[in-house]
């Protein structure tokens, strides 16, 4: 292996850093130091998604999902604890529904094995899923009951009052969960598949989310989120977010080192023939499906972290606020303009993206302004009142048109993935 | 009895509704699929498209469906169906072709058509807004009350004018597709394409040719979805991501590439969702005398609130992923 | 002028070279065998011929009418049809829409053709209504070959057409193809049972490493004693 000088790199982040600077000039330091720290959470969102689509071609269409379950966790953790609902009776009102809930499971999984005790198979299914329904049933009822005496009296449980950190953690961990039960089911089956399924849990979990107001305060919303680190409030805006953004620098630099070592270990080495050639792959004797999981759920861990760094930061756990356009196919894009499979590449994606994403708005705004003023002047437009959301929409177009030009003119992205070669 | 005229009203009918709006939507997916092989994401947005251009024409002629009695909207419904089909013709072109010619895997192009879906969703926002509107415009919805011939049921049937409409639409689609599979030339070439597209190919039939039929059907069936379904409830800009899931649900169980099972798996998906969300205690009350003491029956007997219907269609999605991955009409792909 | 004349083809998959120069031909009414070792690249040439991959050197003739590099579907305008050696045929239509769409480009041919597919293959008359795919191997072969033949060709491609058949069924088409050419259609065909292919062949071709070895009638093939030493087992 030859050791170029990178000057493809170099040039587009001296680029990068041009950009970055102009925004600085623009719009002071404390917008763009802003911009910035979101600009990073999205990278460590990019890197998770990079690694499934780009080390292993599994392609995600709810990241969405996975930020607002790392969301989630930031604010459950982190929220102050709510003592009116911790001083009644409630949480062993709640604790004694979730005991049911295990029981029930307990107990359908038990007559899932009924066979074992002689009984037929199909009257095992059909006792199976009656008792699944009655279950079901009599648990939602009592829940109901308790989340909305919860909802009545306490408003919402409330958090945990813990670091945020932990959040955050526990934000990876519930991600990668769901990602590992999405995952066992539609790894083995065509990729389309994954992406159809990853894209309904996301609207799952968050219509679950926004509708548990007992849990969340749905569209209530929570907030201030309490950062890691000391708030605008006693540093001020400009130092406050530096220090939150080097602790997101600190975040990434870990997982672009451990993505580098496992990049070029046996195991990323794996990974990328399974990608390749699963067929061969799989003839040399590789658990393709176990390897396949383990990218999934690695790549929705990273999403849950962060997802949870950049809900912490915005100091609010709203659910609505999840969208897939902002969460999803910013994301996306990111990826696979950055490079898909380049580490590098898709932090530089991310950065870049999120810059225009976010110099689009007043950009949107204006060009509509014009375009109307126009349209008014020739055509004799009448022009809605809500004319501001829609110039928003036109961003939508331009990140689709986007994702068909990337794909088409430069399918493997600004700085492709560079594939070592043994010769 | 009003109990169960309160189930057919609750079930029946808006099942029907449902079903058929899915059924519609999956026959696209499912022949997209099987002709080009990859999920096309951007489905739910051309149903919404051809919704949005129904809504314009009607905007431009609110009177033309009085000449006939029949709802302007649908008699407008033929021309946005031909340009919701020109413009699946259109961006197939520009979008999906120029990929299929460097040969890209199936997953490229989903991701492509995810584009596209933001491209639509953009469109269409940005000229429509996000708000409802209704596809009524210069005139009333009609209703239709049923009575039934028994004392006991002293409440109607209730159905509504564009339900009509649709049900006989679905007839009509339904039996014309399958004519067209079954006896036309080119609906033969395209189950020929499907089974065996290099063969095809080798037989003189002009790929182009069948990938362009695929999508005039799709598109047209798709701005049918939804111009239906807007006319029942009102043209909603954001409904796109609720319609897919279900759609695509309702293909997979239906085995994907199969047009039939792709119909059947949107009325399963339909009454599903229904079912889901129908309160059974409303069917339990006749009986509440007889019931012992100590069972106490709760107001609210509906397996998921409609907040989660969502999770229905996932939930089948899931259950036929893991049990029958072929769907229950033996797809071609898995 | 020779039906099918192909001078020095060269050609492979994404820049892989199979046939390294392979020539070619056969008169109006003939049949020719292309036999040889695997990996001779028998297949590749029938492919290249039908323009089902990209020629990088050489001319491939139909009747003097330069048609390298063409794609498949304009071929079949000129009377060229192709039965691959799997995945043949389309297995949820039935017999008859098989048939059918052998016959897509001229539909007006087609009660015509198929009654004359029916006299060569009977058994697909009875089947005609059964999905093609529950059929057994011969029938599917014979379903394939009726597909190609609706076309009314005058060059037929049969890649391995009795790959994978029983004895008894190998030898029935082997009599199907001689009665089709006897009809008038000129055959090209890649065979593994070489000998059986060589004694109903006009010419044969015998390809090694994507080249020819040995080019002559197949009589003279099969009596070369060279040839049966290296290519037909003794």
């Amino acid at each position: 292996m030859t050791r170029k000088l990178p000057i493809r790199e170099l040039v587009l982040f001296a680029g990068l850093l041009v950009a970055v600077l102009a925004v600085y000039g623009l719009m002071g330091a404390a917008y763009s130091t802003r911009m910035l720290v979101e600009a990073a959470c999205y990278a460590i969102l990019a890197l998770g998604l990079t690694i499934q689509w780009g080390y292993a071609g599994q392609f995600n269409a709810g990241v969405m999902g996975f930020v607002a379950l790392g969301g989630f966790c930031a604010m459950l953790f982190s929220v102050p604890t709510n003592p009116a609902f911790w001083n009644t009776e409630l949480p062993g009102e709640l604790g004694r529904v979730l005991l049911y809930l295990v029981a029930a499971i307990a107990l359908v999984y038990g007559a899932t094995k009924l066979d074992r005790l002689g009984i037929p198979k199909r009257l095992r299914t059909f006792i199976a899923i009656v008792l699944a329904v009655v279950l079901y049933m009599a648990v939602i009822g009592a829940m109901r009951e308790v989340t909305d005496e919860i909802e009545s009296r306490a408003g919402f449980i409330g958090g945990l009052g813990l670091p945020t950190w932990v959040g955050w953690i526990f934000g990876g961990a519930l991600a990668g969960g769901i990602g590992y039960f999405i995952g066992r089911i539609c790894l083995g089956l065509r990729s389309d598949y994954l992406a159809i399924a990853t894209l309904g849990i996301a609207e799952i979990i968050k219509a679950f989310l926004k509708n548990s107001d007992w849990l969340t305060r749905g569209t209530a919303t929570v907030s201030p989120l309490p950062w890691p680190t000391p708030g605008p409030g006693e540093l001020g805006f400009v130092l406050a977010r530096a220090i939150y953004l080097s602790i997101t620098a600190v975040v990434i630099a870990a997982i672009f080192f451990l993505l580098y070592r496992a990049y070029y270990a046996p195991w990323g080495r794996m990974i990328r023939a399974i990608r390749d050639n699963e067929i061969s792959a799989a003839a040399m004797g590789k658990d393709i499906n176990r390897r396949r999981l383990e990218i999934f759920v690695l790549g929705c861990i990273l999403m849950g972290i962060g997802g949870a760094a950049l809900t912490s930061f915005n100091s609010i756990f709203d659910p609505q606020g999840y969208l897939p356009l902002n969460h999803t196919f910013l994301v996306l894009v990111m990826v696979i303009l950055g490079g898909p499979g380049n580490n590098l590449g898709t932090i530089f994606g991310a950065v870049l993206v999120y810059i225009i994403w976010i110099m689009s708005e007043p950009l949107a705004l204006s060009v509509m302004h014009a375009v109307t003023a126009l349209g008014e002047g020739w055509f004799g437009w009448e022009v809605g009142g809500n004319l501001d959301s829609r110039a928003l929409q036109a961003r939508v177009f331009v990140i689709g048109l986007l994702i068909s030009l990337v794909l088409r003119y430069a399918p493997k992205g600004l700085i492709p993935e560079k594939v070592p070669q043994y010769d | 009895m009003n109990e169960l005229v309160f189930f057919i009203n609750n079930v029946v009918i808006s099942g029907t509704v449902t079903g058929s709006i899915y059924a519609m939507g999956a026959i696209g997916v499912t022949l997209v699929f099987s002709i080009m092989r990859f999920a096309h994401f951007a489905h739910a947005d051309m149903m919404t498209l051809g919704a949005f251009m129904v809504l314009l024409l009607t905007t431009l002629f609110p009177n033309v469906g009085a000449v006939v009695g029949l709802p302007s909207a649908l008699l407008l419904l033929p021309i946005a169906m031909a340009l919701t089909a020109g413009a699946a013709v259109g961006i197939d072109r520009a979008f999906y072709k120029p990929l299929r010619a460097h040969d890209v895997k199936p997953i490229v192009m989903v991701i492509a058509s995810l584009g596209v879906t933001l491209m639509l969703q953009g469109l269409i926002r940005l000229f429509a807004g996000t708000s409802s509107q209704s596809l009524y415009i210069a005139e009333r919805k009609d209703i239709f009350r049923f009575e039934l011939p028994f004392d006991l049921a002293t409440r109607n049937i209730v159905v509504t004018e564009p339900q009509i409409i649709l049900f006989v639409f679905v007839i009509v689609a339904v039996v014309s597709l399958h004519l067209f599979l079954s006896r036309s030339r080119l609906g033969k070439a395209m189950r020929a394409m499907s089974d065996n597209p290099d063969l095809a190919r080798a037989s003189g039939i002009n790929t182009n040719t069948i990938v362009a039929v695929t999508w005039i059907i799709a598109g047209s069936l798709a701005a049918a979805a939804g111009t239906l379904l807007s006319l029942d409830v009102a043209f909603k800009p954001d409904l796109s991501f609720f319609l897919l899931l279900p759609i695509f649900a309702a293909a997979i169980v239906g085995g994907v590439g199969h047009p039939y099972g792709a119909i059947a798996g949107g009325f399963v998906v339909g009454f599903a969702e229904t079912l889901a969300v129908f309160n059974w205690a409303v069917l339990l009350r006749p009986f509440r005398d007889s019931l012992p003491e100590w069972l106490d029956l709760p107001s609210n007997l509906a397996l998921v609130g409609t907040e989660y219907k969502i999770v229905v269609p996932f939930f089948i999605l899931v259950a036929i992923l893991v049990w029958r991955p072929t769907g229950i009409f033996k797809g071609k792909v898995i | 002028m020779a039906l099918l004349e192909a001078s020095d083809v060269h050609g492979g998959y994404g820049g892989m070279n199979i046939l390294n120069g392979v020539n070619m031909s056969i008169e109006v009414n003939e049949i020719g065998v292309i036999v040889g070792p695997n990996g001779a690249g028998k297949s590749t040439m029938l492919k290249a011929i039908f323009g089902m991959l990209t020629v990088s050197q050489g001319e491939i003739r139909l009747r003097g009418e330069p048609i390298t590099n063409t794609a498949p579907n304009k071929l079949v305008h000129k009377g060229m049809a192709y039965v691959p050696q799997e995945k043949n045929i389309f297995p949820s239509l039935t017999v008859q829409e098989n048939l059918e769409m052998g016959t897509y480009i001229r539909p007006q041919n087609f009660r015509r053709m198929l009654e004359q597919v029916y006299e060569f293959f009977p058994p697909l008359r009875e089947k005609r209504r059964q999905p093609a795919g529950e059929l057994s191997g011969g029938q599917r072969q014979m379903v394939a070959m009726g597909r190609a033949l609706m076309v009314e060709p005058s060059l037929l491609l049969l890649d391995e057409p009795t790959a994978g058949l029983s004895p008894l069924f190998m030898n029935e088409i082997f009599e199907r193809i001689k009665t089709i050419n006897a009809a008038g259609v000129g055959v090209l065909m890649v065979e593994q049972n070489a000998k059986q292919a060589l004694a109903i062949a006009h010419k044969g071709f015998v390809l090694a490493s994507g080249q020819n070895r040995f080019t002559d009638t197949g009589e003279a093939l099969l009596n070369d004693p060279e040839v049966a030493k290296s290519f037909l087992g003794g």
